[in-house]
């Protein structure tokens, strides 16, 4: 299997601030990688060093066989970018947008006509393909970006948060075409903060301060926490957190809704009988029932654990 | 030619969103007009009707004579007559007359004897360019007719070429050209990479395979023909309203008008390479304007500037273009005559543009 993306401890700092901490990345040819990370965990910077925007302060990448930022220039003739913000141009039309793109990608005449028309009926963007970009909604514009970045047909499809400030529906119909992107060899790197897209993707790196948590298939990530995970029902979850507060045995506590997930170490025995016990003791009426990791669990398992390095420690000796 | 396609759709786009933009375009076409006005109808180094008052110590019929004569040029408008010193110091100071004419009680013995002057003028200094006229009415055959005759005709006869009745406005128009350019083509560039920054565009558009020499020289294609445009519409409404002629050839204009606006325009996207707002940009569009209008010969004649002003102004585009423009259009200079500061501007435009794609990264750090 041969690799889109590789980097070896690519680092990034802004004077004293370290967004990228060294970071090890392997992303697969054909596949969805995601970078899953709360805002400031580095998900933009790696992106940028990637497409040659930003100039990695210590270690090496190589993007589609091309060292970058060395050779940013050829890279960037195989890659389409999709940037955080809509930066296509707000006041021309869906159309103007889209041949100014294949103009600057040097498409000829004849190309230029053909992807436009084709993105244009595969992004479904033909009932406002006379409107100016900046007064389209949400959805219509990040598809318009999508149309945009894939008119020269690239072989790796680079997506920063592409999906923020856009309802589900528009989200579900967005990562349809992801699929149908990568069912033809692309390659996407897609950064999110969304559990149900992160769970979508082939592969997928949980990102915290400038490192890399976690990484690994979504379904295997979580199959492997480091952690069993207990939920609780209970009409009082403040009492329910107040009462496990003090256990050495619960690593971390995360709401969801009228439940509360539990992650606990994994040589605890029997830790729901443990929990049981220990609530019914404090007159807390609860149901507690042992069940399999979500990535939300793993998510926040990688996270609290930097939280704790104690924690570590204690895992380690 | 793939590379040529590339730079003309940055060029193309960037026209089109001119075209879009109400307001800019506006400016484009409304800016040189009312400065045109403004300045063409205001500014007048050709002093006239000023406000005089006269201190007639003699009061004798040639005395009335001399004062009358004095007001027939025009230039002075006698509007008080002073019973004393006193009084005509007073209406000078409160700024009521900005010369005073003292006759002296013995006019005509003066006259006759020579030697002491007759006739008194007293200038307010706080005004510019009143002094000049103070040194005409005093080379006036006016005050010597009325004495022993002979000797009134000057020794040197002073003829003004080119522009002989010696309007402002036919100095000033050709070299409103210049003044114009410079400021909307300086400010409208040093805004364009900025917005494109601002908005985000820029981020998009340096991760693809554009280059930097086609994306800056793309950019400043539509505001070489705006420049042109405007060319034009100041010299139609010079001719129109001004009468200012066209003696030299309309294409030596052209083509200096040309290297000119690219010279102002390859500024303008410097100063976009340094700023990072597009208020910024318009800070520093603006402090390369007040040296330009000061120091460029455009009102204030370059030989009497110190060296240090001489050598400021020799930087600025403007200086050269004023010269160049001036040459052709008053004088019926040609472009190769003109090429001493044609070279200069040349030389401009070539270090600007090289500094400002040197400056410009296809990179966000």
């Amino acid at each position: 299997m041969t690799l889109a993306i590789s980097a070896r401890s690519l680092a990034r700092h802004f004077g004293a601030v370290v967004a990228v901490d060294g970071i090890d990345l392997d992303v697969p040819r054909a596949q969805i990688y995601g970078f899953l990370g709360p805002n400031g965990s580095g998900k933009s910077t790696t992106i940028r060093m990637l497409c040659g925007l930003l100039v990695p302060t210590r270690g090496t990448a190589t993007v589609l066989g091309h060292p970058v930022p060395r050779e940013a220039e050829t890279v960037r003739r195989k890659l389409g970018y999709m940037t955080q913000r809509f930066s296509l141009w707000d006041d021309l039309s869906v159309t103007e947008n889209l041949e100014f793109m294949c103009r600057v990608y040097g498409l000829d005449r004849t190309a230029r006509r053909r992807q436009t028309e084709d993105r244009i009926r595969t992004y479904d963007l033909g009932s406002f393909s006379d409107q100016r970009a900046g007064t389209l909604s949400g959805g219509q514009r990040q598809r318009l970006a999508l149309a945009a970045a894939t008119l020269h047909d690239p072989e790796l499809l680079l997506l920063d948060e592409p999906t923020s400030g856009v309802d589900p529906q528009n989200r579900r119909d967005f990562w349809e075409s992801l699929f149908a992107l990568v069912s033809r060899g692309t390659t996407i790197l897609v950064s999110t903060h969304y559990m149900d897209e992160a769970e979508r993707c082939h592969r997928l790196a949980i990102l915290d301060r400038g490192r890399i948590a976690a990484e690994g298939e979504p379904k295997q990530l979580a199959r492997s926490l480091d952690a069993t995970v207990i939920e609780i029902e209970c009409a009082d979850l403040t009492a329910v957190r107040r009462a496990l507060a003090g256990m050495p045995a619960v690593r971390s506590m995360a709401q969801l809704g009228n439940r509360l997930h539990v992650l606990m170490r994994r040589d605890a025995v029997n830790p729901q009988d443990e929990l049981r016990a220990l609530l019914a003791g404090q007159g807390i009426e609860a149901a507690v029932e042992r069940v399999g990791a979500t990535l939300e669990d793993v998510f926040v398992a990688a996270i609290q654990l930097r939280d704790q390095p104690q924690a570590g420690a204690e895992r380690a000796a | 030619m793939i590379w040529l396609e590339r730079l003309l759709a940055i060029a193309a786009k960037e026209a089109r969103q001119l075209a879009r933009d109400r307001i800019t375009f506006g400016m484009i076409i409304g800016v040189p007009i009312l400065q045109m006005l403004l300045f063409g109808y205001a500014i007048n180094f050709d002093v006239r009707d000023v406000d005089a008052v006269v201190l007639d110590q003699s009061r004798t019929s040639l005395s009335r004579q001399l004062v009358g004569d004095l007001q027939a040029t025009q230039v002075i408008r006698v509007v008080h007559q002073a019973g004393s010193e006193r009084e005509l110091r007073q209406l000078m100071r409160s700024g009521q007359a900005r010369v005073g004419i003292v006759v002296a009680a013995d006019l005509e013995r003066r006259l006759f004897e020579g030697g002491r002057p007759a006739v008194q003028l007293l200038v307010d200094g706080s005004q510019p360019s009143l002094e000049n006229l103070a040194q005409g009415l005093r080379d006036m055959p006016v005050l010597r007719r009325a004495g022993a005759g002979a000797g009134a005709v000057a020794s040197f006869e002073i003829r003004t070429e080119y522009n002989p009745s010696r309007r402002t406005a036919v100095q000033i128009v050709p070299a409103l050209v210049g003044t114009i350019l410079s400021m909307t083509m300086v400010i409208f560039t040093s805004g364009a990479i900025v917005r494109e920054r601002e908005r985000g565009n820029l981020e998009l558009l340096i991760t693809t395979p554009v280059t930097r020499g086609q994306l800056l020289a793309g950019k400043l294609l539509p505001y070489v023909a705006i420049g042109l445009i405007q060319t034009t519409l100041i010299l139609l409404v010079g001719a129109a309203l001004f009468g200012v002629p066209l003696v030299g050839s309309l294409v030596d204009l052209y083509l200096g008008a040309l290297v000119f606006i690219a010279a102002a325009l390859a500024l303008g996207l410097f100063i976009s390479t340094i700023a990072q707002t597009q208020f910024q940009a318009f800070q520093m569009a603006f402090v390369t304007m007040l040296p330009s209008i000061l120091l460029s010969g455009f009102m204030f004649p370059f030989e009497g500037m110190p060296a240090a002003a001489q050598a400021i102004a020799q930087v600025l585009p403007l200086t050269h273009f004023v010269e160049i423009i001036r040459g052709i259009v008053l004088r019926g200079a040609t472009l190769a005559e003109m090429r001493a500061p044609l070279l200069k501007l040349l030389l401009f435009l070539l270090v600007m543009f090289a500094l400002a794609v040197a400056r410009f990264r296809k990179r966000l750090d």
